[in-house]
């Protein structure tokens, strides 16, 4: 009988997994631990299960279960100030080999996530380009502006529907108020509201998103105000139509054929409606303007619409149109950034080459 | 052929047809299957907000005593509809700046982690990139495409000197970057009419398996 559980002992038990240890996870909100181990060198091991007891608990809970490849596992059910430690059960079929116990660790959150302090110096950076040419413009800098032909073609897109007693349509993209682009459209389109107000042409906003469709009636409602015209705002041609994407398309769709607007503008974020609304547009004869970020839908309104605002060109639309200083300065700041942007991947690039120092161990 | 006995299936393929007929033109088939689509949707919508949203978010926390810092939140979003009350619309605009202020600083980090410094990070060539010469010549190409696609998108300087023919050099990288995307999309589109048409002759007609 003892012969046996000798024997049981020698074989039946795998080589354990080692240096077990415990640690919060850094750069967090709390509630995390992470445990880390090294493999056991036993090749058959199948798994690792992972197990936790709290300080002053009698019993080990089991807490999951890593594959064979695996040598960390976060506990992310670990509250805040509770001190727990760990061991590694290395397992195949029924052997297993079990690991020392690791030493006490508890989960706490961080104020500061210290992993973001390059986001923080590009941010700093970006800001006081900024302000930089935000002063400029302030103090009556000349600041020019090269030519874009999609945002030349605004006024007499409108020019047009004013002409045919058409509407125009503006569709501020499917995204929620978060997305830079759904920004840049809002902005856009209050320069584009400022125009069909002088001009007198109806503007209809179908919208997707209830927040951006609150923004966008008052940013419509504003322009008109702001050309001393807000009796001619009407309070139901910017309004909601559905959350729902392919359904979203098909009323815009809908009143693309219905109320032949003369004049689309379809700017914003875009997703797969974005080739069934342009080629919608092209067929009701309408002039087309579209602008976006997303690179995987330019290619459709690039082949289906008059003119396309691509990426960059969305964000310096509002600045063109209006040709405020404060808003051109904005265009000079970003051109700013671009250089920096250009002189980083240049500079890291020489780096990297010449003296084998990689800047994105720093980034 | 074997019809399905399914009224759903049938329900779905005639409103698939009504919304095909718009490939003909704008008409009343077509404008009941839009409209059916956006109530649908939206009834739809609002039901999964009270049901995934407020209630499990709000109302039931709330409920039971906890959280109560969400009514604070809650009284901020209700704000909306002060709009409805013209004497005191302006309030609307609280929760527009606040959600404003929002989206600006949500985007403006997401910005710059991942249309910036990942950007660069993926940009800049290393000297293990030539261990192999062709992905050493690719990071190269790539590079160059990145410069001169930045230099296009430089709005204020004029296009004249070295700028030109470098931003026009961009403007091509942009456009053989958008005939990639184009027909890739295209192939994926076309998969989906296709599933529509398996639809339409497997499930309905019982026409192919």
């Amino acid at each position: 009988m003892a012969l046996t559980c000798i024997v049981a002992l020698l074989f039946c038990t795998l080589a354990p997994p080692g240096d077990v240890a415990a640690r919060d996870v850094p750069n967090d909100e709390g509630g995390k631990i992470v445990v880390t181990w090294t493999r056991s060198p036993d090749p058959s091991v199948v798994s690792y299960r992972v197990l936790r007891q709290a300080e002053g608990a009698a019993e080990w809970d089991t807490l999951g279960i890593a594959g064979r490849l695996a040598s960390r596992y976060f506990d992310e059910e670990a509250p805040n100030g509770t001190r727990y430690r760990y061991k590694v059960v290395a397992e195949a079929d029924t052997l297993h080999g079990e690991s020392e116990t690791s030493g006490y660790a508890q989960a706490a959150p961080q104020w500061f996530n210290t992993g973001r302090i390059p986001t923080m110096i590009g941010a700093a950076i970006i800001f006081l380009i900024f302000l930089y040419t935000f002063e400029r413009a302030r103090r009556g800098a000349k600041m020019f502006i090269r030519r874009i032909a999609g945002l030349d073609a605004v006024e007499e897109a409108l020019g047009r529907a004013t002409e045919m007693g058409r509407p125009t349509l503006y569709v501020p993209g499917l995204s929620s108020i978060d997305d830079v682009a759904t920004i840049a459209s809002l902005n856009i389109l209050g320069e584009v509201a400022k125009k069909t107000a002088k001009f007198g042409t109806p503007l209809i906003v179908p919208n997707r998103d209830p927040i951006v469709y609150t923004v966008a009636r008052e940013v419509v409602k504003e322009s008109y105000a702001a050309v001393g015209r807000p009796d001619a705002f009407n309070p139901d041609s910017v309004f909601y139509v559905t959350d729902q994407q392919f359904a979203y398309a098909a009323a815009v769709d809908g009143i693309m054929l219905r109320e032949k607007p003369a004049t689309n503008f379809l700017i914003g974020m875009f997703w797969a409606e974005s080739l069934i609304l342009a080629e919608t547009g092209a067929i009701s004869g309408a002039v087309q303007i579209a602008g976006t970020d997303a690179v995987s839908q330019l290619p459709f309104f690039i082949t289906a619409c008059d003119y396309t605002l691509i990426g960059e060109e969305l964000y310096a639309a509002s600045a063109y149109i209006s040709r405020e200083p404060l808003r051109l300065g904005a265009i000079k700041g970003q051109d700013y950034n671009k250089l920096v942007i250009l002189a980083l991947m240049l500079g890291g690039t020489l780096l990297a080459l010449a003296a084998n120092i990689r800047i994105t161990d720093v980034l | 052929m074997s019809l399905s006995p399914d009224p759903w299936v049938w329900i779905a393929a005639i409103l698939t047809l009504a919304v095909f007929s718009f490939l003909y033109r704008e008409n009343p088939f077509y404008r009941a299957a839009e409209h059916l689509f956006v109530g649908v949707s939206n009834g739809y919508f609002i039901t999964f907000t009270w049901h995934r949203i407020l209630v499990p978010s709000l109302i039931d926390p709330v409920g039971h005593g906890q959280k109560l810092w969400l009514i604070a939140v809650a009284f901020v979003g209700a704000l909306y509809f002060t709009r409805f009350i013209p004497k005191i619309s302006w309030l609307v605009r609280i929760p527009i700046a606040i959600f404003l202020g929002y989206g600006s600083g949500m985007s403006l980090l997401r910005s710059i982690e991942a249309g910036i410094i990942e950007q660069v990070k993926a940009t800049v060539v290393t000297r293990a990139m030539f261990a192999n010469w062709q992905t050493g010549l690719w990071a190269i190409i790539i590079l160059i495409g990145v410069i001169c696609t930045v230099t296009y998108f430089f709005f204020s300087a004029e296009r004249k000197g070295v700028l030109k023919p470098v931003s026009y050099a961009g403007i091509v990288f942009v456009m053989v970057g958008f005939g990639a995307s184009f027909g890739y999309t295209v192939m994926a589109r076309i998969s989906l009419f296709i599933g529509r048409l398996q639809f339409l002759l497997g499930d309905w007609l019982g026409l192919i398996r």
